[in-house]
């Protein structure tokens, strides 16, 4: 069943298509949440400076390592997989850190969750204010077309496009384009939907930390006649960042847009354990979508506990790839497509009063439950 | 206006929030590690998420949807995406029972916001 849409979507935050989703009910409104009891949910959401202050120690101690590494086989072939372990921990694994931190969830000391927050959001090369909004956004309005500003992959996928994210282009100059932008003191149109006036200071000061950090690091390069030190600083944006681009297009790709049950737009994948530690179990997507202020650590334990409310996981990254793949394939001619997964006889069923909405009628109104 | 019955202590977990409702407003009522009670508005001033979804962490509310904080005691916002204080109301433990006074709330804007 496909949900009735049949108008060409506009994603942009700044266009018609919000005040459409506004008018709708879809901003800000109540989704579905499977039912946990409230001292079983009290648990999973305690923080834990244990867990988070390991996991993070090895984090920076495998990055320390392979950075040693890579300086020290500079200039031969030897430095390839210090290279590729090194780009991973900084351009990947950068990425759910600056996820986890950002949610509050992975430390129980706030201080330690801003720390590395926003050392993770210069590594991803993210503004560590304009996308801590624009998450708060996306968590609000999940894939929400004209609200949600993180949907990666609008209809119909520019697949080519899509493709060279996994070589962080043309991610990096659009990074590096707002990040100018911001350093100069601007926000988008579509950025003023969702960035609070007294917050844009905030945005400008920290483009401007990061612009520094660049900027010194190009100079440290001309200086040393190397590449050296950007392959380092930066350079992992775009060969480390692949491992992020896998995972994140997995969590809401080739799903419904424009409903409120997390079951429909979000995916959860089970993982190896070595890709589970670099995306910090953001593979439980769904659950995370839910219940966001559910640490990492406890996400399998959430999963344990209302699987039999959700459809069946994706039990590969294989698997999740080929019905991504086979959904915006088909989705060049049918845009209106999405794979509607099949519940467990034990799950409560989709919110099915959403899957025949018309966003293009304003006078549409969701009814909440 | 009186004061209003709400619940048993007991019914409340130390460290811990729940709902309250009352005519057409919503109420979050807490006891803290030490048993004192509390009560704020239900909703969270950011994007009027139900605060009693969320984890209390000594003497600070965290809305359960993203991560805005508050101090229940005083109510003022804490942690960004919250930037507006939420209003705070007497309450009290008389013979076992927690009481709040929903006509005197004290609300105050947090303009300066919390820092991030």
């Amino acid at each position: 069943m496909s949900a009735k849409v049949t108008n060409p979507r506009d994603y942009n935050l700044a266009g018609p298509e919000n005040q459409n989703a506004v008018d709708a009910g879809l901003a800000s409104a109540d989704w579905y949440h499977s039912d946990i009891p409230r001292k079983v949910m009290k648990e999973l959401m305690k923080r834990s400076d244990a867990l988070a202050t390991r996991d993070t120690l090895l984090w920076v101690a495998l990055i320390v390592i392979s950075a040693i590494g890579a300086i020290a086989f500079w200039g031969t072939l030897q430095v390839i997989p210090f290279l590729i372990v090194y780009g991973v921990l900084y351009g990947s694994a950068s990425d759910s850190r600056w996820h986890e931190c950002g949610h509050g969830t992975a430390f129980r000391t706030t201080w330690k969750n801003d720390l590395v927050y926003h050392v993770a959001s210069f590594m991803i090369m993210r503004n560590p204010i304009s996308w801590r909004w624009a998450h708060a956004r996306h968590h609000t309005d999940t894939i929400i077309v004209g609200r949600d500003p993180e949907i990666a992959l609008m209809r119909p996928t520019a697949i080519a496009k899509t493709a060279l994210l996994f070589i962080g282009v043309p991610g990096i100059f659009q990074d590096l384009q707002v990040l100018i932008r911001h350093g100069a003191g601007r926000v988008s149109n579509a950025e003023k939907d969702y960035i609070p006036e007294s917050e844009k200071k905030k945005t400008t000061f920290w483009a401007r930390v990061h612009i520094m950090i660049y900027a010194t690091t190009v100079l440290v390069a001309i200086i040393m006649q190397s590449f050296l030190p950007v392959v380092l600083i930066g350079g992992p944006r775009i060969y480390g960042v692949w491992h992020a681009v896998m995972t994140g297009l997995l969590q809401h790709g080739g799903l419904a847009e424009d409903v409120l049950d997390h079951r429909l737009n979000s995916r959860t994948v089970y993982l190896n354990p070595v890709s589970r530690w670099i995306y910090w179990n953001m593979n439980y997507h769904v659950e995370h979508h839910m219940f966001p202020m559910v640490p990492y650590f406890a996400l399998p334990r959430l999963h344990a506990l209302i699987k039999d409310d959700l459809p069946a996981p994706s039990h590969s990254i294989f698997a999740a790839y080929s019905e991504l793949l086979s959904s915006i394939w088909r989705q060049r001619l049918e845009r209106d497509y999405y794979i509607r997964k099949d519940l467990p006889p034990t799950a409560k069923p989709y919110r099915e009063d959403l899957h025949t909405l018309d966003i293009a009628r304003s006078d549409i109104r969701i009814s909440t439950p | 206006m009186s004061w209003l019955d709400v619940c048993d202590a007991e019914d409340i977990d130390l460290e811990d929030v729940i709902r309250f409702d009352h005519g057409d407003r919503t109420f979050a009522v807490y006891r803290s590690a030490d048993g004192a009670v509390f009560a704020t508005d239900g909703l969270c001033t950011h994007e009027q998420v139900h605060l009693c979804g969320g984890l209390v962490i000594d003497n600070t509310i965290e809305c359960p949807k993203h991560n805005g904080r508050f101090n229940y005691q005083t109510g003022a916002a804490l942690r960004a995406p919250v930037y507006d204080a939420l209003a705070t109301y007497p309450a009290r433990l008389n013979n076992g029972r927690i009481e709040i006074e929903v006509i005197k709330s004290s609300n105050s804007k947090n303009n300066n916001g919390p820092p991030l």
